[in-house]
């Protein structure tokens, strides 16, 4: 990647591929993400953008390529080993155990303790509290099961989980799927602020609205491939528009890019 | 995508407290309702029910059912069932009983052994059952056959019958005797110890399953593997000491039943898993996971001892407590369904 800066990526993937058995889900992806900047990944349904941050994320091996972690190759068998290294991720099922309370979902994986070794039920309530309402949501009651709420409440309690839990890297796929206007910008607004504190951010939406004003650089892929990588300066609101909204234009710029590319 | 606005307020969603609904929600409320309907019955209908040596007897029937029913509820909200949980209890007393008997260990030698022997099936279990991601209930019906089979052909391997006894005499016995299988008096009746553990399983288990991260983890395994995975819960971790710990509550009944009896039968503890699994789900728990109860299965335990002595008490025929065990089961899976699809009434 040709930074201007130079600067080492906090994680960056080389020629990366994955396969499901016999799909191809992704295919030679290369990008990085550096630290205060916001990593667009845009596409169409079943491009593989999920694919791509479920392996940044931990949840899948790749099958070809290389995954850096602050310029070193890692594997990573378990999201676990991710999340210890500063990357908190919001998944697009938003992986929340709907029997379990809002607050419980919170800090599943990451429970604080007393002294004693019990859980800080205390604490770990307050702290939901505040997460959420920094996020514009007032629940009645964090003690009620996530399955309870709104489809843009469980998506509000998991990226106010990634967001107070991402020390380095954040994550977020369709964050802003199901929310409504106000809360969408509430988490535009987090993302800017994770950036601005100087965590690296991948971003993944469908709305050019969202991804452009705080994007730095936008992948975007088209069947497992990348069909082009750009640098915010490179590229304005409407041809990132144009180019994700597809069709035959799309396809045009498809050979385009291959020609380049080549 | 569809920017559907979001009320502004959020103040328009509060209702009004409703403690009634949060009590609903408590997984073993309807095995209190019905384990204070029970004993209600049983109180008027006969005279030795309420006597204390009647107390002492269906508080012992339950103790050794509810240490189990604990273990198996806490690994039915982690999602899976163990099979052999009963046989189980029958196997570490051989174990012991073979070891102590025949090879003239110490008790205490003998119980640890069995222990482990215990531990190791039960990881076993858990490690087949995370490696191969197979419906639990088939991998432990498999070990399920194969301890069956074990027991009764080492059994006959080393005594030449079905039975080993002769606890009796072996080194160790009175103080292994007392911590399990003693005695203690309370208002001139003798109650066995094993009411003790029982309580104390059941504070154990629902400390653990309330207040601690492990108690956190094993109720996100059961409701969702894959979710509790993505944020970080060790998924298999969990479950294998799951299935540790209910082959570790076998290895207890078992040491209790043979130090008490002092003799074990080679084919016994067989049926009695589904016994465990019923008080589990009397008790409040899914059989889907995510969901239930160590002390509602303690107290789903304490309805299974109260049913089956009641019904002696009455002079009834015990074909009876089949009837009632049907009934009470499925009154029991219909309230749990009922109830979570209130926790679960997911909006969309
Ligand atoms: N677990 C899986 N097993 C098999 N195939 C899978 C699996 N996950 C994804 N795929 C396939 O991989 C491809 C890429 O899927 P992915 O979820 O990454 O797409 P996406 O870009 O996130 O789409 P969307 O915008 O709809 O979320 C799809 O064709 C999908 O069917
Ligand atoms: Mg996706």
């Amino acid at each position: 990647m040709n930074r201007p800066d130079g600067g080492r990526a906090l994680l960056e993937v080389r020629g990366i591929g994955k396969t499901y058995g016999s799909v191809i889900a992704l295919r030679d992806v290369t990008t990085a993400v550096h630290a205060g900047e916001v990593t667009c990944v845009l596409g169409d349904n079943g491009a593989g953008k999920s694919t791509l941050i479920k392996i940044l994320a931990g949840v899948h091996r790749h099958d070809s390529g290389e995954l850096l972690v602050d310029g070193s190759p890692v594997s990573f068998s378990s999201p676990r080993e991710a999340l210890d290294r500063g990357i908190a991720t919001v998944y697009q099922d938003l992986a929340v155990v709907p029997l379990m309370s809002v607050w419980r979902n919170f800090f599943l994986g990451s429970e604080p303790t007393t002294r004693l070794g019990f859980l800080d039920r205390r604490r770990a309530r307050d702290v939901t509290r505040t997460a959420l309402a920094e996020m514009g949501i007032d629940l009645r009651d964090v003690e009620q099961p996530v399955g309870t709420l709104s489809g843009g409440e469980r998506q509000c309690v998991a990226i106010a989980r990634a967001v107070h839990f991402g020390a380095r890297v954040l994550i977020l796929d369709e964050p802003t799927a199901a929310l409504g206007v106000k809360q969408a910008g509430v988490v535009l607004k987090h993302v800017a602020r994770a950036r601005d504190r100087g965590l690296g951010v991948v971003l993944i939406t469908h709305n050019p609205h969202h991804a452009y004003p705080v994007g730095d650089r936008f992948l975007l892929l088209k069947r497992g491939r990348a069909l082009g990588a750009h640098e915010k300066s490179e590229i304005g609101l409407e041809e990132l528009t144009r180019q994700m909204a597809g069709g035959a234009e799309l396809e045009a710029l498809a050979h385009e890019l291959r020609g380049v590319d080549r | 995508m569809t920017s559907t606005a979001v009320s502004d307020p959020p103040d328009e969603r509060v209702g009004p407290p409703r403690p009634l609904d949060r009590l609903v929600l408590r997984p073993e409320i309807g095995a209190l309702l019905g384990a204070l309907l029970v004993f209600a019955f049983f109180s008027v209908a006969t005279e030795r029910f309420l006597s204390t040596g009647g107390v002492a007897t269906w508080l012992d029937d339950a103790s050794t059912l509810g240490i189990m029913a604990v273990a198996v509820a806490l690994l039915m909200i982690g999602g899976e069932f163990d099979l052999s949980a009963g046989v189980m209890t029958a196997s570490t007393a051989l174990v012991t009983a073979i070891l102590a008997t025949r090879l003239g260990w110490n008790v205490w030698l003998a119980l640890l052994a069995s222990l482990a022997f215990a531990l190791a099936v039960g990881a076993l279990n858990g490690w087949l059952v995370t490696r191969t991601g197979l419906p639990s209930f088939i991998v432990t019906l498999g070990t399920f056959l194969a301890l069956q089979g074990l027991n009764l052909g080492i059994t006959r391997l080393v005594t030449g019958t079905v039975q080993v006894s002769g606890m009796r005499s072996a080194d160790g016995y009175s103080s292994a005797g007392f911590l399990f299988a003693s005695t203690f008096t309370l208002g001139g009746t003798a109650f066995y110890v094993s009411i003790l553990w029982w309580v104390l399983c059941t504070a154990v288990a629902a400390v653990v399953l309330l207040r601690t991260r492990f108690g956190n983890w094993i109720f996100a395994v059961g409701g969702s593997p894959l979710s509790s995975r993505a944020v970080g819960v060790p998924v298999t971790r969990t479950k294998v000491l799951l299935f540790m710990t209910t082959a570790g509550a076998a290895w207890l009944v078992g040491s209790i039943n043979i130090l008490r009896f002092t003799s074990v039968q080679a084919n016994q503890g067989i049926g009695l898993e589904f016994q465990f699994i019923i008080a589990a789900v009397i008790g409040g728990c899914l059989l889907t996971g995510g969901f239930g109860s160590a002390v509602g299965a303690a107290i789903g335990a304490l309805i299974f001892g109260m049913a089956r002595q009641g019904i002696v008490y009455a002079n009834w025929n015990s074909d009876w407590f089949q009837l009632f065990l049907g009934v009470m089961l499925l009154a029991a899976v219909l309230v749990n369904n009922a109830l979570r699809r209130r926790a679960e009434r997911v909006r969309r």
